[in-house]
């Protein structure tokens, strides 16, 4: 008999997909569900390769695999985090051929040939980014669920380059929610590293 | 999320063919289907992806403005010719959704968007806009997001476009392709009214697909703005929202065009409010009769009545702020 070491994720991952199917085989359906297309075709398994991080990683994927869930279930990139799944809350932010994006609204088999850059390739290696060491400086997080997302979106708007105060910092981070409320540090850790950048 | 292909065409014209299927949808920005396929709200088993068919150019000329369908929310935004001679427009966009979504969403997406209405996302709940005949569930539930105007026994879902409401106040028209060939639509004339049919939300034909949407030029498109009221200062869709273009000269409004958002089932322009301006003067009298215009028409349920003293006065702030106290 073979013991296979599980990491933790992948006990987590098997573990939640158990309860999961048990959930909606008990939830007896759904009223007024929209019928299904007749027919449903099996999906084509897409080869797709995306440059990550500055490296060329080639992906086999269903095509209703978000980014998010690609970067987080077959990359092992867990830094990006999964917050509401609904592009509502930020959390999954990614740079997209160097724009923030909502990693969790993007199909991946979408992706063949784009950049996509996440919070784990954004340290010069030992080096942390400015806005890495400013969120630290700041205490720019409670928790930290929300950080590698609004750390990204930063990024993002760092490039976008805009004049940046307090309010409009506010502004163009609104698509960041921090349930912790650490919004005070955030806004003065990006002033800081707007300073930098 | 049910199955579903994943397909390109090499072209338009092949991008139409695939797209007529029946059950296919087109994806652009995917911000919104992604949405709605999380939540089984659209089941396609195809979609066509309209990457790659270098929709995305802006091209402004004297005879007004043109934005390719594929164009990205945030580059029409920060567009300096849009800034300069559309301001509208651009600050409808930045009034819309978050940084990370405007990267992503579409001119052509933003404008065939689903409404923001919680029971037609929620396929627990009936919704003749989803289901036909299945019943409305807003109508005696909680809507106080929902339309005062425009509304039918069916549907009273808003039309959750921001950029819709300045592009319908700007006279603009639609670029399409399909099937049966080219056409263009006035922008007033692509939505249609929910009535019997909430579910048929578009004059679009099966397969026609959105190449452009052209703004024509006027002298009242660089006195222009959007006002937006919502529930939270930012990332919010709106209860009520103003769209207002004025030319004005010698103190005196030559033409006006004025349309709100967050209050009907499509894109509410406002032509009362507009022919009550021209010709007055360009006083806080005339800004406060404008906004009184606005709700001509209303009907309002028991917990969205606010949305009319909002109205009026979003209205009524919108062209002071355009018009100015001359």
């Amino acid at each position: 008999m073979t013991i296979r070491n599980f990491t933790r994720r992948e006990f987590l991952r098997d573990t939640a997909a158990t309860g999961g199917a048990a959930a909606i085989a008990g939830s007896g359906g759904k009223a007024w569900a929209v019928p299904a297309a007749a027919d449903p075709p099996v999906p084509t398994q897409h080869r797709v390769t995306i440059r990550l991080n500055g490296t060329e990683r080639a992906l086999q994927l269903d095509p209703r695999t978000s980014l998010l869930d690609a970067l987080r279930e077959q990359l092992y990139l867990t830094g990006t985090k999964k917050g509401c799944d609904m592009g509502a809350c930020g959390a999954c932010t990614v740079l997209l051929d160097g724009k923030r994006v909502n990693a969790c609204l993007v199909l991946a088999a979408r992706l063949d040939g784009r950049e996509v850059k996440t919070i784990e390739g954004l340290a010069d290696g030992d080096q942390l980014h400015p806005l890495q060491a400013a969120f630290i400086e700041h205490d720019g997080f409670q928790c930290g669920y929300c950080t590698p997302g609004q750390i990204m979106s930063a990024a993002g708007l760092l490039n976008e380059g805009r004049p940046l105060d307090e309010h409009s910092i506010r502004e163009w981070m609104s698509g960041n929610i921090c349930r912790c409320g650490a919004y005070p540090n955030i806004v003065s850790a990006i002033r800081q590293a707007s300073g930098r950048a | 999320m049910q199955p579903f292909a994943l397909e390109q065409g090499r072209d338009i014209a092949d991008t139409i063919r695939r797209g007529r299927m029946p059950g296919t949808d087109y994806i652009a920005g995917g911000t919104d289907l992604v949405q709605l396929l999380k939540d089984d709200v659209r089941r396609p088993r195809r979609l066509v992806d309209l990457e790659g068919l270098d929709l995305d150019q802006i091209t402004v000329t004297p005879q007004g403005l043109r934005l390719g369908a594929m164009t990205r929310m945030s580059e029409v935004a920060d567009h300096p010719a849009v800034i300069r001679d559309y301001p509208v427009i651009s600050q409808a966009l930045l009034a819309s959704a978050a940084p990370q979504i405007r990267n992503l969403g579409t001119i052509g997406g933003n404008l065939l968007q689903r409404t923001r209405c919680t029971y037609f996302r929620d396929t627990a709940s009936p919704c003749n806009k989803r289901s036909p005949g299945t019943g409305c569930a807003a109508i005696e539930g909680v809507h106080r997001t929902h339309a005062i105007f425009g509304g039918s026994r069916q549907c009273i879902a808003t039309h959750a476009s921001d950029l819709a409401v300045a592009l319908v106040a700007l006279d603009a028209v639609v670029h399409l392709s399909g099937p049966n060939g080219a056409r263009d639509v006035r922008l007033t004339e692509l939505h249609l009214m929910p009535n019997d049919h909430p579910d048929i939300e578009t004059v679009l034909h099966p397969g026609e697909l959105i190449l452009a949407v052209s703004v024509p030029a006027g002298a009242w498109t660089r006195r222009s703005s959007y006002l937006k009221v919502r529930d939270r200062a930012s990332f919010e869709f709106a209860l009520t929202s103003a769209a207002v273009a004025l030319d004005i000269q010698d103190g005196k409004i030559r033409a006006a065009r004025v349309a709100a958002g967050g209050v009907g089932t499509k894109p509410w322009r406002l032509p009362a409010v507009e022919q009550a301006l021209v010709g007055a003067p360009a006083t806080t009298a005339t800004w406060q009769r404008g906004g009184r215009l606005a709700t001509a028409g209303a009907m309002p349920l028991r917990d969205n009545r606010f949305k009319v003293r909002l109205l009026r006065a979003t209205v009524t702030r919108a062209l002071e702020q355009v018009g100015g106290e001359a």
